[in-house]
């Protein structure tokens, strides 16, 4: 019965995935304050329907900043922010988050205090739980460890748990776009690995586009059909995630000595 | 033995009315780590609006049932009291919310500082009584000396409404997507956003809950003690505010239970000891407590894993 549930639900996201690739989310000229300082100093970047697209680049330059700023929290104080062909740069951020995308943000943010169920409860809670049961199973196939702490508190789980919880969380409102910031943050390499072709296969077989901001640039570059490499507030290069991978420079700042 | 019986229930009946006004207090710090001032007089504006509802109800539309005018009071009573919290939200600390810290403090003191006046404006400042009733009590049993334990309907009533109320808040706040919403607020407010959750709405919704229950507890203080005056807000409330410090601000089932051995320590030293001094001893306790537990008796000290 689920399992049909969850054939009907591919076949729409397919049906959505199969037009065209035109962008679902579009960025331009985007400046974000935090106070009077500059974080974001004009960004321009496209998501297109049914991609994989990263954002690599080193601590502090910006990228957890544009995932919240998406989300009018904080706001973008100049450029536009557009979602399946509506300006959402000045919407408040509860109503963003009704129009069918979700973030597991920076830091996990799960609900301590929370059952991991609660946490799942909450994370549908947009679309009023309507197929939560169905979605529930889904999440556990996924995460199994999640199905054995179902009923204990979110805060006394450990970190990579939680950074589960809250994957798990962001994919209970079924999004169109998901954006993941630092998935593999913290985590086991088995896990990170297992975190990764689960995005894959969320984006192969369901469809879903995914934003995905990285640390990990080389499995990210590896996952992503394209990416884009910001410096301190700026976009400073893009392209697939092949030619970002081979690229000499994004090599020498991003790759060389790290874990492959 | 018999005293202490007698003491027993009689606290418990305070205690429950400062219960009730409690929660509003710590649903309110917990979710916008305010401490909103104006409660006590929204407690005490509650009692006024009962006040005249049953005044209304038992002369105006001649109902005769205190059983059914006690409903009607008590439903009227919350209603209104609720929408008086709404604005009081929307009106005084709303605004201020992005403000510095202290900003929406100063404002509540405002808003009890005008709410206290502005009753005794329109109602006078002699204290109000409510006609005679419900004085039947049941003696439960009489000891040797010819003490007499006894328990008032008042009592049973103000104790069983409060036990089912309470029962149905707990059910509200831990089982419906209400409820749920509002604890998401209380825990991380950003992420409650992101999740397509009305952070405005949902503490506009614990206002309007905090302000039902005080309701009640007006409903019920002027119940038991049958007089309220415009200053009837200050110490209630002041008291009610050291039971949910004292349960652990921020904790349901703690404000109750400091609600309850507020009460409880106040009878029973107004019993024992002497009347005079009770509010001392209520407030000793609390610091003594507060020493050894800074958090409360049942609050959480902030251990959190990053």
């Amino acid at each position: 019965m689920s399992v049909a549930g969850i054939n009907v639900l591919q076949d729409e996201t397919r049906a959505r995935a199969a037009g065209t690739r035109a962008p679902l989310l579009t960025v331009r000229g985007v400046k974000t304050y935090y106070g009077n300082i500059i974080a974001l100093k004009g960004v321009d970047l496209d998501v297109n329907e049914g991609e994989i697209v990263t954002l690599i680049g080193a601590n502090g330059a910006g990228k957890s900043t544009l995932m919240m700023t998406i989300f009018g929290s904080p706001r973008a104080r100049e450029g536009t922010i557009t979602y399946a062909g509506r300006d959402i740069t000045k919407m408040p951020t509860h109503e963003i988050a009704r129009l069918n995308l979700a973030q597991s943000p920076e830091g996990r943010r799960i609900f301590p205090r929370m059952t991991v169920y609660e946490n799942l409860q909450m994370g549908a809670a947009v679309n009023g739980g309507a197929h939560f049961e169905q979605d529930l199973e889904r999440v556990c196939v996924m995460f199994p460890r999640l199905k054995e702490r179902l009923y204990q508190r979110g805060g006394t789980m450990s970190g990579g748990e939680q950074q589960m919880l809250a994957i798990a969380r962001a994919l209970m409102s079924r999004p169109r776009l998901l954006l993941l910031d630092e998935p593999s943050l913290g985590l086991a390499p088995l896990i990170v690995k297992q975190i990764f072709s689960a995005i894959k296969e969320l984006n192969e077989r369901d469809g879903m586009t995914v934003f995905l901001v990285e640390q990990n640039a080389y499995h990210a570059l590896k996952l992503a059909h394209r990416g884009y490499v910001m410096v301190t507030g700026t976009i400073t290069m893009s392209g697939t995630g092949k030619q970002l991978l081979d690229d000499p420079s994004v090599k020498a700042a991003y790759l060389e000595g790290g874990r492959h | 033995m018999e005293v202490f019986a007698q003491q027993l229930i009689n606290g418990l009946t305070l205690g429950s009315i400062y219960g009730l006004i409690a929660i509003g207090y710590t649903m309110v710090f917990g979710i916008i780590g305010m401490i909103n001032f104006a409660h006590g007089d929204v407690f005490m504006l509650s009692a006024f609006i009962a006040l005249i509802t049953f005044l209304i109800v038992t002369t105006w539309l001649g109902i005769s049932s205190i059983a059914l005018a006690l409903l009607i009071v008590l439903i009227v009573a919350m209603a209104l009291t609720a929408l008086w919290g709404w604005s009081i939200e929307r009106i005084a600390y709303r605004p201020l919310r992005g403000s510095f810290r202290l900003a929406p403090l100063i404002s509540a003191i405002g808003v009890s500082i005008f709410l206290s006046n502005f009753v005794q404006v329109v109602q006078g400042a002699r204290n109000k009584p409510t006609p005679p009733m419900m004085r039947d009590v049941i003696t439960l049993w009489t000891g040797e000396n010819g003490y007499a334990v006894a328990l008032s309907y008042k009592q049973i009533i103000i104790m069983l409404t409060t036990v089912v109320l309470l029962a149905g808040f707990w059910y509200l706040v831990q089982k419906t997507p209400l409820g749920r919403a509002q604890r998401a607020c209380e825990q991380d407010r950003k992420m409650a956003a992101l999740l397509g959750i009305d952070v405005d709405r949902t503490i506009s919704l614990t206002f309007v809950l905090g302000a039902a229950l005080a309701a009640v507890a007006g409903t019920m203080y002027l119940l038991y003690y049958g007089v309220v005056s415009f200053s009837d807000g200050f110490t209630p409330g002041v008291k009610a505010f050291t039971a949910a410090v004292l349960g652990g601000i921020g904790s349901l089932p703690g404000a109750v239970l400091g609600g309850l051995l507020i009460g409880l320590i106040e009878t029973f030293w107004s019993a024992y000891f002497s009347i005079e001094y009770k509010d001392v001893a209520a407030f000793s306790i609390l610091a003594i407590v507060l020493i050894f537990m800074p958090s409360g008796i049942l609050g959480r000290p902030e251990v959190e894993k990053v």
